[in-house]
């Protein structure tokens, strides 16, 4: 009887919840055509940057005041490409940091991030929608620089930009575009407590000083764009616990080249190589070192012996890392995404690094 | 407030309805096993066992076995090598290279156990697809399985995955046929078998070395 009796009650629970998922789902249907404006999520993308919001009416260089402009400290190497961004917050909105590495961006948020090569060549565009959901897009300038206009969905392979290596750029696909950005923790890549550290590292390549106007971690904090920032961090800026001016500029070149991918997520490449730090986990630097000094490689490199090392400590040119980095061949490098050519000047910051490691006795020449 | 009610309980009704129908519709592809369904039973497997099920019904038809098996010469001609199912290009193998074609229709070669191609491409050789940890996706989280079949590139990020993967077909499975083909293909014997990498096309391995 008593069994009976809580069959029927867990049936009934089941189809209450059958019902409610129902009306989830009807009311799910129903809320984008109530929102109607550029977040519902069935909404086409912008036709042109001009639509995106980042300038003032009639301009195509002013850009408006909302939009705030950042520098992560670890700049991404696109081939040399001299970059600017931006953030856009709803009024009221702030960024939710609990997790200092896995910011809670507010739906409605904006980025944009411009690649010159002598003049703007493209500008990518990043979106969060009313459900949550993220969305990207990439506009191509014309060649007088006045108008920039959405790129098709596929993406378009060498266009002509002088300044590119061999004068060609490549504009990514949405599917690109999703590939790098969803494998992280969060899909904003470059913009949170350790890449906006007023803390800045001296050693970073590529790095450039922050611009007067650009917010960074504490403005952020005292606007109040970012809540929730564990105390430890607003009184003491992040920066990565290295041992040596080299390693921290490894390790942050690392972070903001590598980390994304090789983030530690489900979507991570099911390797024990982790390059995301944790700025809020003291523990989390030791990690991404015990990752990868001296660990066998799964990769069965040409030109490495079985059992080669991901970073043979001592020895760049035993390690897998700095083979993967310094090719272009589709099928090897890494990235795998986003450049024509290797990073000269990070290639050679990762395998300082690696020379000045103590080497072990199976990695001593 | 009534009518909100009398609403609820239709959509309750309707659900108790739909549930069981819904249950009964997917009972005969879980069944759909292999050559000798008994038929007879009630299908009172547990779900995980029918997403196997499901899984190894997929993975047969669809003709994964075709390459990621190697054929090997039986009395009745080439035939999969099922004490290897599914480990891909057998590392013993170590193929020559691939005969140069000249211009015209004819582009492709394959290796006599069709676990290796060589085309435009370059030489693409099939993937160890048992759950052995080094060699094979024994490692792999669903969500990179996923990721790779639905984007045609490793891990859903890296490398371009080759011809003849069928990818411009196979990132058509749904999200529950992918899962029943990861499911059941964690319960296949692991091999240690370490598949050689790609080689890219001359004009490429020139660019590269540069």
């Amino acid at each position: 009887m008593d069994v009976q009796a809580t069959h029927s009650t867990r049936a009934r629970r089941r189809r209450l919840a059958a019902a409610l998922r129902l009306v989830a789902g009807l009311a799910a249907l129903v809320l984008p055509a109530w929102a109607g404006d550029f977040t519902a999520s069935t909404a086409p993308l912008p036709p042109t940057l001009r639509d995106t919001g980042l300038y003032v009416d009639g301009s195509m260089s002013r850009v408006r005041p909302e939009n705030l402009p950042f520098s992560p400290q670890y700049a991404l190497w696109s081939d040399g490409a001299a970059k600017r961004r931006w953030i856009y917050l709803p009024p009221g909105t702030f960024i939710d940091a609990a997790r200092p590495e896995a910011w809670e961006f507010p739906p409605g948020t904006r980025l944009w991030k411009e690649f010159a090569h002598a003049r703007a060549v493209e500008t990518r565009y990043i979106e969060r929608l009313r459900d949550g959901s993220w969305r990207y897009a990439a506009y191509v300038w014309n060649e007088d620089g006045t108008d920039a206009v959405l790129a098709p969905e596929g993406g378009r392979t060498g266009l002509r930009a002088a300044g590119a290596p061999e004068g060609r750029y490549d504009i990514p696909a949405q599917a690109d575009c999703r590939a790098c950005h969803e494998g992280a923790r969060v899909p904003v890549l470059g913009f949170g407590a350790l890449q906006l550290s007023p803390d800045r590292d001296p050693g970073a390549v590529h790095g450039t000083a922050a611009g007067p106007a650009d917010v960074d971690l504490r403005s952020l904090v005292a606007r109040g764009l970012v809540r929730n920032l564990p105390a430890s961090l607003t009184e003491r800026p992040p920066r990565i616990a290295a041992s040596s001016a080299t390693a921290r500029a490894a390790l942050g070149y690392l972070h903001g080249n590598c980390g994304h991918c090789h983030s530690g997520t489900d979507s991570a490449p099911p390797v024990d190589l982790l390059l995301a730090q944790d700025i809020g986990d003291a523990a989390a630097t030791d990690r991404v070192l015990r990752s990868m000094i001296g660990r066998a490689s799964l990769y069965p490199a040409a030109g490495h012996a079985t059992g080669a090392r991901v970073v043979a400590p001592g020895s760049a040119r035993a390690s897998v890392i700095a083979t993967r980095m310094r090719s272009r061949d589709p099928q090897v490098q890494m990235p795998p995404l986003g450049t024509r050519i290797p990073d000269d000047e990070g290639l050679s910051l990762v395998e300082r690094w690696i020379n000045s490691l103590e080497p072990t006795k199976e990695t001593a020449p | 407030m009534k009518r909100t009610i009398a609403f609820l309980r239709a959509i309750v009704l309707a659900s108790a309805l739909a549930v069981p129908a819904l249950s009964a519709a997917q009972a005969p592809a879980a069944r759909a096993d292999d050559a000798a369904p008994s038929g007879a039973t009630q299908d009172t497997a547990s779900a995980a066992t029918t997403k196997v099920a499901r899984g190894k019904y997929l993975v047969t038809v669809a003709g994964c076995n075709d390459c990621h098996t190697p054929l090997k010469l039986g009395s009745n001609g080439p035939e999969p090598d099922m004490s290897r199912m599914l480990s891909g290009h057998p590392e013993s193998l170590a193929m020559p290279p691939a005969p140069r074609l000249p211009d015209g229709p004819w582009q492709v070669t394959a290796a006599a156990t069709s676990t290796a191609w060589s085309g435009p491409w370059g030489v693409s050789f099939t993937a160890n697809l048992t759950p052995d940890a080094e060699t094979g996706l024994g490692r792999w989280s669903f969500r990179n399985f996923k990721d790779t079949i639905r984007t045609g590139r490793h891990l859903g990020r890296g490398r371009p995955i080759l011809p003849p993967m069928p990818i411009p077909m196979y990132k058509h499975f749904t999200d529950e046929d992918l899962e029943a083909i990861y499911a059941f293909l964690r319960t296949i014997p692991p091999i240690r078998n370490q598949v050689p990498l790609p080689v890219a096309p001359p004009a490429l391995s020139t660019a590269a070395s540069q």
